[in-house]
């Protein structure tokens, strides 16, 4: 597991000095004042998020949880500018976007959020390098081509993939595409890491695997914000907040915090107990 | 720019990934402007050809030709009647915008020299003739106006009677015989090949007119008179006023005499040019409208399978500019390579049909360069539309597209 030796300081980090900081004093990553969303599909109108208020710190790594249906994931979509409230503020990293345009949003994207899905979504038949390129060819000031190329490189390295970087998406495993989604996310040095069920698609090691990318990410300082419907990966996480009908029902902090370190190195010693035995 | 080529970049890669069905698309384009292509190629090879002949009758020429020739009931058509005289052709020469004037005397007659004969035009010229008829001295020199005076025993001939009479020998300083009258070659003409009515120019003896109406022939009449006019726009000029100068010479309340001028020939010929134009440029307009519908339609279909590539790209930011530019690149590129391969196949076809055919093929580089921005412009009209519709996607969907 290089990945988690690998001991190079994480360059895009935040300012962030400790944990223990008081949240109140910061200004929050994303501000939340009674956000609404209502869909009008037909004659019935949806409505999918009814009224959240939420302050989320930089620093912190939070799961959003809920059935489906219980709004979390057009939550997620607003949280991610894909989509805007209908009613309501929502402030991220200090810009209101709650009234932006689409072009404006694709900017606030590109800028300020990292997208990380359950599907890898990466752009097939290109390689690794390319993929986590690719949002670095949106930003408007350009990259040079060979800066682009470095700074690929080093998030490849922080996601411990640099020695693949030239393969495609079809010649690594789930949780290879993964961690280069993950560096893709990363690349534009974001105020928020969003992830969309991003161990939904993957076998419960690899899934451990995954979350400890993203413990030592949110170590360094990588605000994150997490969908999951898995309690088990849930608690990897600082905060837990479940939705039901379009409504936070509860928001707290994990007490018993899984270690994803920690838990390969049982999952190995059960391993070997089996092949001893 | 950079930008430019990384979009070109990605656009090629594309294309790639399917290469049979970009060849396929291209193919509209690519059969349209090879056809155009070739079409140009081989009419305007043919027009030029024509031209060439037009030019090789001489630039700015008038010929004055005499009067048709009416004997009982027997009419001698152009250049028969015994009207225009070598004063006349004396009189044009004082003309301010006649540069050059030949009085022309033809006669067929067999020639003989070496112990060869051969039956050839035997022409009474001027020594202006090759400057006028823009014809030149291959070997040797042209009589003179001196020899035109002294009624000289001198000739230039053609290369096809070079060729007939001597055929192995320097024909310069030997005798040929015209009725018995010895006549010393002084000159051998250029060769000139056929000319548009399919005869070959290079099959004449050239004499001085004098020697050629009081030697051979015994006239006193021209058949015509060759004028050159200062330059081609003022030859309508030049016509009015010889018009004018015989009508009152000959005191003829008709003309007995006609002028023709190049002009109007290379005016013909033009006008049959354009009209082939038009007509390929029709056909071209109407196999790009073609293509670009196939481009159309086939960057319809990739923009819906690649639906989650567009909607990624949006995720991570990109502007709905970004994703037209992407596309119009695609179909752009796709369009300028079928308009590139086009090309080649049609100056290829034109040069395969000009080698078998034994015609000329030019390839017009406006022609070229029209042929490669209207595919390329194709490529941006019928490639708007899906672009367009790639970027109106809405991410969230696109994301979830399988």
């Amino acid at each position: 597991m290089n990945w988690l030796q690998c001991s190079q300081p994480f360059p895009n980090a935040r300012e962030v000095t400790n944990e223990t900081i008081l949240h109140s004093d910061m200004n929050p990553v994303i501000k939340l004042e009674d956000v609404h969303k209502i869909y009008h599909t037909g004659e019935v109108d949806v409505h999918a998020v009814r009224g959240v208020t939420l302050d989320i710190h930089p620093g912190e790594f939070v799961a959003v949880m809920g059935a489906s249906g219980s709004g979390k994931s057009t939550l997620m979509n607003v949280l991610g500018c894909l989509d805007r409230p209908t009613q309501g503020r929502y402030s991220l990293d200090g810009t209101d976007v709650s009234q932006l345009q689409r072009d404006q949003l694709a900017d606030i994207r590109n800028a300020k959020i990292g997208f990380v899905f359950q599907g890898f979504n990466l752009l097939a038949r290109t390689s690794a390098l390319e993929n986590v390129e690719l949002p670095m060819l949106y930003v408007h000031k350009r990259i040079a081509g060979h800066q682009q190329r470095e700074r690929a490189m080093k998030s490849l390295e922080i996601v411990g993939l640099a020695q693949r970087f030239d393969h495609h998406p079809n010649q690594l495993s789930g949780g290879q595409q993964q961690r280069v989604a993950i560096a893709r996310a990363l690349v534009n040095n974001p105020a928020l890491l969003l992830a969309d069920e991003p161990t939904g698609n993957l076998d419960s090691q690899t899934s451990i695997e995954i979350m400890g990318v993203f413990q030592k990410l949110n170590e360094q300082g990588i605000t994150i914000v997490m969908v999951t419907h898995e309690l088990d990966i849930a608690n990897y996480t600082k905060r837990n907040i479940i939705m039901r009908d379009g409504r936070v029902v509860t928001d707290e902090a994990v007490k018993k915090r899984s270690i994803a370190e920690n838990e390969l190195r049982k999952l190995r010693e059960a391993q070997q107990a089996v092949n001893l035995a | 720019m950079m930008r430019i080529i990384a979009t070109v970049k990605i656009a090629l890669r594309a294309l790639r990934r399917n290469k049979m069905r970009s060849l396929l698309t291209m193919l509209g384009i690519i059969i349209g402007v090879a056809s155009v292509i070739a079409a140009v190629s081989l009419t305007t090879g043919a027009t030029k050809q024509v031209e060439n002949q037009v030019q090789s009758l001489g630039e700015s020429v008038l010929t004055v030709f005499s009067g048709n020739f009416t004997s009982g009931a027997i009419r001698g058509g152009w250049g028969s009647a015994p009207t225009l005289t070598v004063e006349d052709a004396r009189a044009i020469a004082q003309l301010p915008n006649a540069v050059a004037v030949s009085p022309e005397v033809r006669d067929r007659e067999q020639v003989l020299a070496n112990g060869l004969n051969w039956n050839t035009l035997v022409q009474g010229e001027g020594p202006d003739y090759p400057q006028i008829r823009n014809w030149h001295i291959a070997s040797g020199v042209m009589f003179t106006e001196q020899d035109v005076h002294s009624l000289a025993k001198s000739a230039v001939i053609g290369k096809t009677v070079v060729d007939e009479l001597f055929p192995n020998e320097n024909p310069l300083g030997q005798i040929i015989r015209v009725r018995d009258v010895p006549f010393t070659v002084v000159g051998v003409l250029a060769p000139k090949g056929f000319n548009l009515f399919g005869q070959d120019q290079d099959d004449v003896v050239l004499i001085p007119y004098t020697s050629h109406m009081r030697r051979i022939t015994h006239r006193t009449f021209v058949n015509s008179i060759l004028v050159q006019a200062e330059n081609d726009k003022l030859i309508n000029q030049v016509q009015q006023e010889i018009t004018e100068l015989l009508l009152a010479r000959h005191r003829s309340p008709e003309p007995d005499f006609t002028v023709r001028n190049q002009l109007e020939l290379m005016q013909a010929v033009t006008a049959t040019s354009k009209a082939m134009g038009n007509l390929l440029a029709g056909v071209a307009a109407v196999s790009l409208f073609v293509g670009g519908i196939g481009i159309m339609n086939i960057m319809l279909v990739s923009v819906t399978e690649r639906t989650r590539e567009i909607g990624i790209r949006m995720a991570v930011g990109a502007r709905a500019w970004d994703i037209v530019v992407q596309f119009l690149m695609e179909a752009v590129t796709l369009s300028a390579i079928g308009g590139l391969i086009g090309i080649s196949c049609g100056i290829g076809f034109a040069m395969l049909v000009a080698a078998l055919k034994d015609t000329p093929a030019v390839t017009p580089t406006a022609w070229i360069v029209i042929a490669f921005l209207s595919s390329a412009v194709i490529g941006v009209v019928f490639g708007f539309y899906p672009a367009w519709k790639a970027s109106q996607l809405d991410p969230i969907d696109a994301l979830r597209y399988e």
